[in-house]
């Protein structure tokens, strides 16, 4: 078998293994279409043109960013990854097996979030842009896999996990026009959110559900996700550990 | 197949300030099934994950199969099982889910029905892992770690939190590998263990190899005294027999028991004395393991001077 077949294959099982656990699967799916509804009831009808992208952007982050740092670090202290390592599978393809399942999750995520904002909220898919949309989440997906697992490799046990995770991604979603709108924020508090990458993400978003095609394609915002997706990496080759901490 | 299956020399390992391996020597031969036998904390762990690859060594020469384990090299792992000290598999796949995963890896895999025969998991292959006791999740390992068909299994700690039935039946089933002409090198820190599977063994204590050879040759070579044990109703016996209080009882240790033996029971028959719960053993294994590991941390102490212990 090839390598490439063996990624495939890897993914596959993740697959398989992911929807054996009906409540993650579960809350996966539906933790954001609960948010875009609480978010409408609050902030009224117009709302739903800024959520459907913006949770849009949220699921892909969480999809990736979040549940591989999480599920990374569990397997590292359950052995998972260490006996991996002992069997000839080339550690890049167990890897890859991770992330072309959380993408693919990412992707199936986002067709339902936007599927939801168009049938419940009347908030119609600019297809005339899908090329833009998917490209901007495909780059988003890989860069916040990278950032994942560069992030397991700083966690130092499954206990610490959630804390870590949460607290590295919360307050960024929060200042990035993901959950609040940041028209009126103050301008060192934009300029901040700015550097970081989910912002371009999310402005990119709300953008391509706005103007469709007319957008064209984000290249600067696609250009600092992936330099991002980069640090993720570097950071994750220098820190990514096999071993349990224990 | 030229040469042993694993060479050992020198081998080397410090945490820190703190050394865990002090220069071993080991030599395994292909179709032989070793033992690495020593107290928790001894070196053993280390030892075995630096022939596995899993860690590296701080100097010393290793030859795993003709490949140095230091290297990442996916030859060497084609050709050798690892069932770790502790277990590791998805809780949300079946056995034989995890198993044809694991065979996949492989160039030449061993079929899963064979596999699943071989460990004892023949009738539960659709379970998930997460469904299964304790001692059917060490199989699971064994079964993955069996299901390249390897030349080489490393067993680290096989049996250790398995109850006595569970340990039997895991002993068989390594027996059962061996019959197959693996080689198998395992540690423990159970006595019985070493001298039911291995065909050679090595006592580590404080990171040292302080004997190896067959479980008869280790026995032999410290002394070939036998024990002698047993119980008074009441007052003891005659100091001309050369016995000493043993908890309840007494005991009394002889080059030639047969002598001692004709002693004791000719004293007793003459004094009209039951000597209940009588029995002669020979040295067992635990004794000289018992002593050689406690004399090896006494050295290691006195060399230290510190006080700083071996970590597993």
């Amino acid at each position: 078998m090839s390598d490439l077949a063996l990624a495939l294959r890897q993914v596959r099982y993740e697959n398989r293994a992911f929807w054996r656990n009906p409540a993650a699967a579960f809350f996966t799916f539906v933790f954001p279409l609960l948010f875009m509804v609480i978010f409408n009831v609050l902030f009224g009808a117009d709302a739903a043109r800024f959520f459907t992208p913006a949770i849009i952007t949220f699921g892909v982050v969480t999809a990736t960013y979040t549940n591989l740092a999480m599920a990374v670090t569990i397997a590292r202290d359950e052995g998972i990854l260490k006996r991996i390592r002992g069997t000839p599978l080339p550690p890049w393809a167990y890897l890859a097996g991770r992330i072309g399942h959380a993408i693919a999750v990412a992707l199936l995520l986002v067709a339902i979030v936007a599927a939801f904002g168009a049938i419940v909220y009347d908030v119609p898919v600019p297809w005339d842009a899908l090329p833009a949309i998917l490209t901007v989440l495909v780059v988003a997906a890989a860069a916040f896999s990278a950032l994942g697992l560069a992030v397991s490799g700083l966690i130092p046990t499954a206990d610490a996990a959630p804390a870590v995770v949460n607290a590295s991604i919360l307050p960024v979603l929060f200042i990035s026009n993901v959950f609040i709108q940041m028209e009126n924020a103050p301008a060192w508090i934009d300029t901040l959110s700015r550097l970081l990458p989910v912002r371009h993400v999310a402005d990119a978003m709300l953008d391509l559900y706005a103007r469709g095609a007319d957008a064209g394609v984000p290249w600067a915002d696609i250009g600092i996700v992936a330099a991002w997706g980069l640090v993720g990496l570097v950071v994750a080759l220098r820190f990514f550990r096999w071993e349990p901490s224990r | 197949m030229a040469g042993p299956a694993i060479v050992v020399r020198g081998l080397r390992r410090s945490y820190g300030p703190i050394e865990a391996v002090r220069g071993i020597d080991l030599t395994i031969q292909h179709g032989e099934v070793f033992a690495l036998l020593g107290p928790n904390g001894a070196g053993k762990t280390t030892t075995v994950e630096i022939l596995e690859g899993h860690r590296p060594r701080t100097s010393g020469e290793v030859s795993v199969l003709g490949h140095d384990p230091a290297r990442d090299e996916r030859a060497r792992k084609e050709r050798v099982g690892i069932v770790l000290q502790q277990t590791g598999v998805d809780a949300y796949l079946t056995v034989r889910e995890i198993v044809e995963l694991v065979r996949g890896y492989y160039p030449a895999p061993r079929p899963v029905d064979e596999v699943l025969t071989l460990t004892g998991l023949a009738e539960v292959p659709d379970r998930r892992v997460g469904t299964l006791s304790g001692g059917q999740r060490r199989r699971v390992d064994l079964a993955v770690a069996l299901a390249g068909d390897p030349e080489l299994l490393f067993l680290d700690e096989p049996t250790t939190g398995f109850d006595p039935a569970a340990r039997r039946q895991a002993w068989s089933t390594i027996r059962g590998l061996a019959d197959l002409g693996k080689t198998i090198f395992l540690t423990t820190h159970f006595m019985d263990e070493a001298q039911a599977l291995a065909d050679r063994l090595a006592i580590i204590a404080a990171g040292e190899i302080v004997a190896t050879g067959t479980a008869d040759e280790l026995i032999g070579s410290r002394s070939t005294a036998s024990r002698i044990r047993f119980r008074l109703p009441d007052g003891a016996p005659p100091a001309s027999l050369g016995a000493a209080a043993d908890g309840s009882g007494w005991q009394l240790e002889t080059e030639d028991p047969t002598r001692a033996l004709h002693a004791l029971t000719t004293w007793a028959l003459d004094a009209g004395v039951a000597l209940t719960e009588l029995e002669v053993t020979r040295r067992s294994l635990e004794d000289v393991y018992l002593e050689l590991t406690a004399e090896a941390a006494e050295a290691a102490e006195g060399a230290a001077g510190d006080g700083a212990e071996a970590v597993a």
